[in-house]
């Protein structure tokens, strides 16, 4: 501790008390407090330049004569009713239909709301197996994608605008040729692999490649090698005490992840009655969200989980063997006697990164264990035609070079963007004399074809798909095409020659031929009606092969010491949702960075590199970073780098799917698109026109992940802002030297023997019950509560992109997030402990508190904010005026303040997104979380017009509907049968400083965790 | 140094400064007199609609039912405007010549809607539920006065916040029997104590949370 560069325990627990913090600047900066001591510390920034005293009153006089103008008359407003109105259709409450949304290819069920005929927010599917009634930020997030006004609206010929019709007479000649090439994603459409296959089977010479350029590769691979075909492993994480991550977020990706969140959490809520939890080991490279609750977390670079796999393979007599890297790691030995004492109620899971092997190598593991059967379902796999799609995509380019392709066309996906790039796809596509692509965007890849078809959109047309284990679910429209997209179906109908088939006929066409005519409307109605096929689910099957480990490829200890690692963007996947503004806006799960990737390092490495804390110091809290340079196989990338406690040392992680230099304004902004939605764009290039970097450089084919042999160094540029938000709207820290027990935790063991541990925090003991505050009397009416289980929250944003969704929160773009004044209603604060080379992570949401003696309503100055007779702490907009005195009052730092006229009026698509039931709110204005009160509203009226009190469970939030793990729950105190009052019982549950006495109606559970006795430290 | 101001301006000065405190209160008498006039509540204005439609005529004359037309009224927050379908029930049978029903047989015929003038208006940030007050008591005359009697359909009340608190506040003032909901010309002279027992049966709330109407 004597280099005055090493992070610096000591001097920050001198100040911060024991235990929890939340980000190295906290950690490491003398002025920390000062730094975060104001709420809007760009505040006084919000004029771009000074106004002089003629302008002042040229402003004034002028809004002084359009304010008197413009409240004389109100506009005329317009009925238009139906001319024929639909059955079933009651104006004003809106109707939901299950459908589907096709992530990577599965299927994802949802409930999309429709009030009058416009979607307006998805909600899982209950009885959906991949959903369970959970949500992911990107299925919440569609519902933008939908009304995207930057979609694709025309087909074009060589970039002219053009016609279908026009598009189908040159496809039929261009047919004739022969030489023609299907390119797809994933696809697990049943209808549509049949269209494929009966076109191929009537058209000799055509072929069929799948590309995708994220996702299951080395899944589908291992498990190939594993079990001597391809085939899908289902698993059941509800029936597994002890669960094994070789590098796999399987919390948060992959086709069953929402599923398996939910089930994993199943086991590890601790109620009063609980006996045992599940016990996760993650060894992991960088920071997910499964490593944040993991039990034990080793970091180590990715080319070295093969290693433990191998090590924990040969510990369990599994074969295997070590490969020359002996693990003398301690947690090894106590890790597999832990799966030995858990034979047949284990997991150990192999991530989407690690090579195929590795995977081969978890499912021997699993097999020793007599997993397979119980705790993971082998079946056929679910995609229509598993190939190696990095072969397919090289055979694809390999035939385009020798001009075998004739007619290349492209159905989804964005090659040209993401193919790795030594097989130069666009110069081989080039050579193909007709092109077509298939794109819900003008992108990259439509830059370079011949013609350009829109896509639509998964709410647009008909479709099916399977989800994780293989239950179809019918992919049903909820409007027509909003911008003249065509769906796959539709083309491949043109490309089989018919008519302008309707994909509902080529669909429910299919199906009935499946399903057999004997009254096939009435099951068709129910599997639409229930958005899955009932016991469609693929088979268990023999597991079959597995005889030998794969031997261990002869990897070369590589002497260069950093390791590259690239994977797709939390938020805007592999590009794909990069024009999604909610999605851009997020701030990612672990890092809290929203609109851009950085490169992201551990705090050993920084300072191996020279960015050093003397180098931080300099820098702003928490916002601003250096420019490093990347080197990758002699290509280099100018990135912005940021320092992440808990990464693998030596190893440097890359989000892929940015910059995008075509296919929308917020994918690709442009200097006009400065403002609103865009960054500054100033401080912003770094290649070219572009936000973020494009990692395609080195996404090689054989290293579509990184690998061995990268380099990094500082660049003495000047520093980068980053818009992060982890230190925007802090708890306050200039409470020094008190732990506020903001997180509690303690492990299973402690809280066993003493299951109030979070109630050991002495400042709690100042709480009295006194208080200057008018007393109100709740017992007559409802008590709305929120109790959040900390110990299971993954921070894994579904909940924020619901509550936007549901809410009508705007986005504000990148400059105004540097300024913290992002609008999310619903924050995940990040919260650290422990060492900051692997330390504990706690993820923990903030939504309002609905204090019941509230800071925030005595000082409002106009009552715009007030006291519900519920216990709610009401905002009404067409009140405030703006003083932010609220915000400042308020402890918990729940207030959003509309600083600029952030909520679009103008654009006609996105108004037609909006919750009907939600006030938009304007420039000036004060707003927050509300418990969602439309939904409170909504429900009890409806309880009141059957003469009934609400029932438990009738509302739900939208962030408590989101929540694959089931963390949130909501209700009223005053039903003591109601989750939430048993919830309110728990000794774990405490509230947000207590000792404020603000009384506070959200509480949380302490987290707990399940270390095994047997591994200490 | 000679005096600036005559004597005469030590009144002026002081009628000016007593006078001040009586035009703030004037401006502010005005201005609360404007807001609450139908110029500023649109209240009592007939507005301009494709199809004279008359109250008058259809539920007074004929007595057709407000939920032959309204039909969400008791289902929704949104009372609901008759497709054109709904007009044509009639319409394709009687009055088929009509000039003045031209629009309704051309919606019918094109699929165009009609587009009607809105004449009760809140603000977009206001929510209201006509299920909940038909459901608890509160007839349609209540706050659409005597819409039987109205040949063009204006607004009968001013929608003001304070008009609407003055009920939301003393419900018993104003609640009815719930089969009477639908009578236009419902009138009692018993208010004083049928209110309070229907309130107490109906489980009428007084609900004056700001998150009542506005989120």
């Amino acid at each position: 501790m004597n280099d005055p560069n090493e992070l610096n325990l000591t001097r920050f627990k001198k100040r911060l008390g024991p235990e929890y913090w939340r980000s190295l600047d906290e950690l490491s900066r003398e002025d920390f407090e000062q730094v975060v001591e104001t709420e809007f510390p760009a505040g006084a920034l919000a004029l771009e330049r000074g106004v002089d005293r003629r302008d002042f009153v040229k402003l004034m006089g002028a809004s002084m004569a359009l304010g008197g103008l413009a409240a004389c008359n109100r506009p005329a407003e317009k009925i238009v009713p139906y001319v024929r109105q639909p059955e079933n259709l009651i104006p004003g409450q809106p109707l939901f239909f299950a459908s589907a949304m096709p992530i990577s290819g599965y299927a994802h069920g949802v409930l999309v709301e429709s009030h009058m005929g416009r979607p307006t927010k998805i909600e899982g599917n209950p009885d959906h197996p991949s959903s369970l009634g959970a949500t992911n930020s990107w299925m919440q997030a569609s519902i933008l994608g939908l009304y995207d006004p930057d979609r694709s609206q025309v087909v074009r010929h060589l970039g002219e605008i053009s016609t279908w019709s026009e598009f189908l007479a040159t496809l039929a000649p261009a047919l004739k040729g022969g030489g023609v090439r299907l390119l797809t994603q994933t696809t697990t459409s049943p209808t549509l692999g049949a269209q494929i296959q009966q076109f191929l089977a009537q058209s000799p010479g055509a072929k069929w490649h799948q590309w995708e350029p994220a996702g299951g590769h080395n899944v589908r691979e291992g498990l190939r090698l594993a079990f001597g075909g391809y085939a899908n492993a289902v698993y059941h994480f509800d029936k597994a005490n002890v669960v094994v991550s070789l590098d796999s977020d399987f919390l948060e990706r992959g086709p069953g992840h929402l599923r398996y969140a939910r089930d994993f959490s199943s086991r590890r809520k601790v109620r009063k009655g609980t006996t045992s939890i599940n016990r996760l080991y993650a060894i992991e490279s960088g920071p997910t969200g499964t490593g944040s609750i993991a039990d034990h977390r080793l970091a180590v670079k990715p080319s070295q989980v093969e290693a433990y796999a191998r090590a924990i393979a040969s510990a369990l007599g599994a074969g295997g063997g070590a490969n020359g890297q002996p693990i003398t790691d301690n947690v090894i030995p106590a890790l597999v006697r832990d799966l030995q004492k858990n034979r047949g109620a284990s997991i150990v899971v192999a991530g989407e990164e690690q090579p195929p092997a590795v995977h081969a190598i978890a499912m021997a593991i699993n097999q020793a264990l007599g997993n397979i059967g119980s705790t993971i379902t082998i079946t056929d796999p679910v995609e229509v035609a598993p190939v190696n799609q990095l072969d397919s995509l090289k055979q694809l380019v390999a035939d385009m070079n020798a001009g075998a392709v004739k007619t290349l066309i492209i159905l989804g996906g964005n090659p040209v963007y993401d193919a790795p790039v030594d097989l130069a796809f666009v110069k081989a596509m080039d050579k193909v004399p007709f092109r077509a692509h298939l794109s819900p965007y003008y992108d990259e890849t439509s830059m370079h074809v011949h013609w350009h078809i829109p896509e639509t959109h998964y709410l647009e047309s008909w479709s099916d798909a399977r989800a994780h284990d293989g239950t179809v679910s019918i992919v049903q429209p909820l409007i027509a095409p909003l911008y003249n997209g065509r769906s796959p179906h539709e083309l491949l109908g043109a490309l089989l020659g018919g008519l302008d088939a309707s994909p509902y006929d080529v669909v429910r066409t299919y199906w009935q031929s499946k399903a057999g005519a004997l009254n096939f409307d009435a099951t068709w109605r129910k599997w639409l009606n229930d958005g899955v096929i009932a016991g469609s689910a693929l088979p268990a099957r023999a597991a079959g092969g597995t005889t030998a480990l794969p031997t261990t490829e002869n990897r070369q200890p590589t002497t260069s010491s950093y390791e590259l690692r690239i994977l797709p963007d939390p938020n805007i996947y592999d590009g794909r949702y990069a024009n999604n503004a909610w999605l851009q806006e997020l701030p990612k799960p672990q890092t809290k960075i929203c609109w851009e990737n950085v490169a992201l390092i551990s705090p050993k490495t920084a300072i191996a590199l020279g960015y050093d804390n003397k180098r931080r110091d300099g820098l702003e809290n928490e916002k601003q970073t250096l420019l490093a340079d990347v080197k990758y196989r002699g290509r280099t990338i100018r990135t912005p780098i940021w320092v992440v406690p808990g990464h693998a040392d030596g190893t440097i992680t890359m989000f892929m799917g940015y910059g995008r230099t075509r296919g929308g304004k917020i994918a690709t902004p442009s200097p006009d698109t400065k403002g609103m939605y865009g960054p500054d764009l100033e401080s912003f290039h770094i290649s070219g026109n572009t936000m973020g970097v494009d990692l395609t450089p080195f996404r090689f084919s054989d290293s579509l992940n990184g690998g061995p042999g990268a380099d990094i160094a500082v660049s003495n540029a000047a520093p980068y802002d980053v818009a992060c938000t982890q230190e925007h709207q802090s708890l306050n820290a200039s409470d020094v030297g008190a732990d506020r027990g903001i997180i509690r935790s303690a492990s299973f063991a402690e809280y066993l023997k003493k299951p109030d541990f979070a109630h050991d925090y002495k400042r709690e003991e100042e709480q009295s019950p006194e208080t200057m505050y008018p007393k109100y009397d709740y017992s007559k009416s409802h008590a709305w509560a929120m109790v959040i289980d900390t110990s299971v929250c993954t921070g894994c944003n579904g909940c924020v992109v619901a509550c936007q969704s549901e809410n009508n929160i705007p986005v504000v773009g990148k400059e105004q997030v540097l300024a913290e004044r992002e609008m999310h209603w619903l924050r995940i604060d990040r919260y650290y402990k422990g060492d900051a080379d692997n330390p504990e992570v706690f993820h923990q949401p903030v939504p309002c508190m609905q204090c019941e003696q509230a800071p925030c309503e005595p000082v409002c100055p106009v009552g715009a904010t007030s006291h519900s007779g519920e216990g709610l702490n009401d905002m009404t907009y067409n009140r405030c005026v703006g003083t932010r005195y609220c915000s400042n009052n308020c402890p918990y730092k729940v207030r959003r303040f509309n600083f600029f006229h952030y909520s679009d009026y103008e654009t006609p698509a996105l108004k037609a997104q909006r919750n009907p039931d939600v006030t938009v709110r304007t420039r000036g204005v004060m707003e927050k979380c509300t418990y969602c009160v439309q939904r409170i509203n909504a429900a009890k009226i409806d309880a009141e017009k059957q003469g009934r009190r609400v029932r438990d469970g009738e509302v739900v939030t939208a962030c408590q509907q989101a929540c694959p793990t089931d963390a949130i729950v909501f209700g009223d105190m005053n039903d003591p049968h109601s989750r939430v009052a048993a919830l309110k019982t728990e000794p774990t549950n405490y509230a947000l400083l207590a000792e404020l006495n603000t009384r506070p109606r959200t509480t949380y559970l302490g987290a707990i965790k399940n270390p095994n006795p047997e591994i200490k430290g | 140094m000679a005096q600036i101001f005559h004597r005469s301006a030590n009144t002026l000065a002081r009628v000016t400064i007593f006078g001040a405190v009586f035009a703030v209160a004037f401006v502010l008498w005005a201005i609360g007199g404007v807001v609450r006039s139908p110029y500023a509540t649109d209240q009592g204005i007939e507005r301009e609609q494709p199809v004279p439609f008359s109250h008058q005529h259809h539920a007074g004359g004929l007595g057709i039912d407000c939920r032959y037309c309204h039909t969400s009224v008791e289902t929704s927050n949104f009372a609901g405007i008759p497709p054109t379908q709904t007009c044509m029930n009639c319409h394709s049978q009687i009055w088929t010549n009509a000039e003045m029903l031209e629009p309704v047989r051309a919606s019918f015929a094109t699929g165009r809607p009609i587009v009607w003038s809105r004449v009760h208006r809140l603000p977009d940030f206001v929510h209201f539920n006509h299920s909940i007050h038909v459901a608890k008591g509160i007839g349609c005359a209540s706050c659409h006065g005597r819409i039987d009697m109205m040949p063009l359909t204006y607004q009968a009340s001013p929608l003001t916040m304070e008009w609407c608190l003055s009920c939301h506040r003393a419900p018993e003032k104003f609640v009815r029997p719930r089969n009477q909901v639908f009578n236009m010309a419902y009138i009692t002279n018993d208010q004083e104590s049928i209110g309070p027992k229907l309130v107490q049966e109906y489980n009428i709330q007084k609900l004056t949370s700001c998150s009542t109407c506005h989120y």
